[in-house]
């Protein structure tokens, strides 16, 4: 079992004939995700090897019957990208493009509501559950198949967590990286939402950092209603306050959003939280075993 | 991005909320002739991109320009949270009746602008937040459409009780609401909005500050950037592309991705060692990246060894290995260099490196911040 995406799941590229689209295409194809084509505008009617270009989103709905999308382009064109998937009635935008303005964001996210798109990102490395569907830039090779979902702020500090999971024996069901900026479409709750509905994921690993109050109210979903063992990992404790550690949503401003309170509330809500990476996973073994 | 009082009193001016403007000066003479020219009291306040600079000395009251020439010399010297003062906002000084509080900030978890109002504005805003958190009174608003006139007089009538006053102030708001979807603020304040004792409401300080990715996009917000209110070194890493943030340590740090970059300085500290810097370098392995970011590091002379943390997915491992050869061929440094390298073709990077006889290899984060920190403690 997994979340959002399966063996099932057809993928559109937006942005395909780009430098990063192309890559990424082709990387996900080989990864056995069903890429059934890509969108450029002005460029429908080409090929990138074997995947087919069209003109709009709505357009390559109809030919190809996609249902999810991933978004190459660069920052100025995201939010228009994320508004024509959705009015094409794509159910699943994943964003991989940083540098979107918050603002687009809000405003996107607020004229897309009617419509129950899911977005997820921007800044996002996208999406895997392992050997089914990868839509992202994530390492297959990395990931293996199993119970455990992750859910992540941030791009390589989540292949770190997922690599030291693979080497402890703990396959991973789902693995979504929702992206370091501080105005997202899916956040921490979403996700673990998803993740208590689906049978196969039997616990959790949620990998949080400094910035906003998500990892806390993440901990009081977990100790009241998840129903899963959850083990999370918070990067930042040693980031002096007031200054951008890279992620535009990672400040602490006036105090709140520091590592040190984000573990707090984790702890209280009975969830372990790593020092180190490579406690990740015998923590989660111990939290399976008391299942 | 942060931009001076002085930038942000011009963009209130611009979207109609009354303002003085003043006079920006770079040393006392050009204090003491923009204070002639107001007459009268004036204001002597640091431009700098940080709070707390009345308590820090760096706003001054003058009755001839004489005095404000003076005390403006007293400003020039300070540091304020390690920002030394370079420019001088002069203003006429007011009569204030009253204080309020207007700002505005993105809720993150709503997705949403939010206009905050309180009647306790001044310097004391943080601890009516912390303690009173009642009498500041909070509306989002549409982030296109903008606060509307009846949520502004909903806000205002909450905290003034004499209706036309509330009426201004709602006035105010909108406008306040439009600057902050106009320059895509990540915040944008006035504390204290006054009243002052002639009638009518002035934003007496204000601050904004800006969203980078929107700042990235839009070349009159760039316009506003002050390069001398940030480390050269980060500057200079931000326009290669790099985040970078110097710290007291001397362990260096180079991690591709700001989440592994923390957790790497976090384990830097673990392990009791400690980092000089945060750098990111992103997601490309380019040469010239890493020359940039061997550059910026080791011009700190604290720094003892090099980390890198590199986990290449989709970026290849042999990239970045040759990156760093290449660079440390262009560069020539006798401190240790520490690299781990994970992902795709990671043997490829690993023999590149060895050949090379330039870097150490360490195949774990943990075991490479541990070789850094051990070879840091070796004296040269």
């Amino acid at each position: 079992m997994s979340i959002l995406i399966d063996e099932k799941t057809r993928v559109l590229v937006q942005g395909i004939t780009g430098h990063d689209g192309s890559f990424h295409a082709r990387a996900m194809r080989d990864y056995g995700t069903k890429v059934v084509g890509g969108v450029t505008p002005g460029k429908g009617g080409t090929r990138v090897d074997d995947m087919p270009v069209f003109n709009t989103v709505a357009e390559a709905v109809r030919q190809t019957g996609a249902d999810a999308s991933v978004i190459y382009v660069r920052a100025p064109f995201v939010p228009d990208a994320i508004l024509e998937a959705a009015h094409a009635g794509i159910r699943l935008v994943v964003t991989i493009s940083e540098g979107v303005p918050a603002l687009e964001m809000a405003r996107v996210l607020k004229e897309i509501a009617p419509l129950g798109t899911r977005v997820v990102g921007p800044n996002s490395p996208g999406l895997i559950s392992p050997g089914k569907c990868k839509i992202g830039i994530m390492p297959g090779q990395i990931h293996q198949p199993g119970h455990i979902g992750v859910v992540s702020r941030s791009g390589t500090l989540t292949y770190e967590m997922v690599w030291q999971l693979s080497a402890h024996g703990l396959g991973q069901s789902t693995a979504i990286g929702i992206g370091g900026d501080p105005l997202i479409g899916t956040g921490f709750m979403d996700v673990l939402r998803l993740f208590k509905a689906d049978p196969k994921t039997h616990a959790v690993v949620l990998i949080g950092e400094i910035g906003g109050t998500a990892e806390e109210e993440a901990a009081e979903y977990i100790a009241t209603e998840m129903g899963k063992p959850a083990v999370a990992f918070i990067a930042g404790r040693t980031a002096p306050p007031g200054k951008r550690m890279g992620h535009a949503g990672a400040i602490i401003a006036r105090g709140k959003g520091t590592a040190d309170e984000k573990i707090r509330a984790l702890e209280r809500a009975g969830v372990p939280v790593a020092r180190v990476p490579s406690e990740l996973g015998p923590l989660m073994k111990q939290g399976l075993a008391r299942r | 991005m942060n931009i001076h009082e002085y930038q942000a009193k011009t963009i209130f001016g611009r979207h109609g909320i009354r303002v003085h403007g003043g006079k920006v000066c770079l040393n006392p003479t050009e204090v003491g002739e923009a204070a002639q020219e107001l007459g009268g009291r004036v204001v002597v306040k640091a431009q700098v991109h940080a709070g707390g600079r009345g308590k820090a000395g760096g706003v001054k009251l003058a009755d001839t320009w004489e005095e404000a020439a003076a005390k403006s010399e007293a400003i020039f010297a300070l540091t304020i949270k390690g920002l030394p003062v370079r420019k001088i906002l002069v203003t006429p000084a007011v009569d204030i009746a009253h204080e309020y509080y207007a700002g505005v900030v993105l809720d993150r978890e709503a997705a949403l602008p939010l206009m905050m109002v309180s009647r306790e504005g001044g310097i004391d805003i943080e601890q009516v937040a912390a303690e009173a958190p009642e009498k500041i009174i909070k509306t989002h608003f549409d982030p296109a459409a903008g606060l509307r006139p009846f949520q502004a007089r909903q806000l205002a009538h909450a905290i003034e009780p004499d209706g036309s006053k509330a009426v201004a102030i709602a006035g105010v708001l909108v406008k306040l609401g439009q600057v902050f979807l106009d320059v895509h603020a990540t915040l944008a304040e006035i504390n204290p909005l006054v009243e002052m004792k002639n009638g009518g409401f002035l934003a007496l300080d204000g601050k904004i500050n800006l969203d980078d990715s929107a700042v990235a996009l839009r070349p009159d917000l760039e316009a506003l950037r002050d390069p001398e209110s940030v480390d050269a070194h980060q500057e200079k890493a931000r326009q290669m592309g790099l985040s970078y943030i110097p710290l007291e340590g001397n362990i260096g740090c180079v991690v591709n991705g700001a989440g592994l970059a923390m957790a790497t300085m976090d384990l830097v500290k673990h392990f009791g060692g400690e980092p000089a810097n945060f750098l990111d370098i992103g997601g490309s392995s380019s040469p010239e990246k890493v020359v940039a970011a061997i550059e910026i590091i080791t011009a700190d002379k604290n720094v003892r060894a090099i980390l890198f943390n590199i986990f290449g997915g989709i970026t290849r491992c042999d990239h970045v290995a040759q990156g760093i050869v290449t660079a440390l061929e262009r560069l020539k440094t006798t401190l240790p260099i520490v690299v781990r390298l994970t992902g795709t073709n990671e043997a490829e990077g690993r023999e590149i490196l060895n050949r090379s006889g330039k870097a150490i290899f360490a195949a774990t984060m943990e075991e490479a911040v541990q070789e850094a920190i051990r070879r840091a403690g070796i004296k040269a």
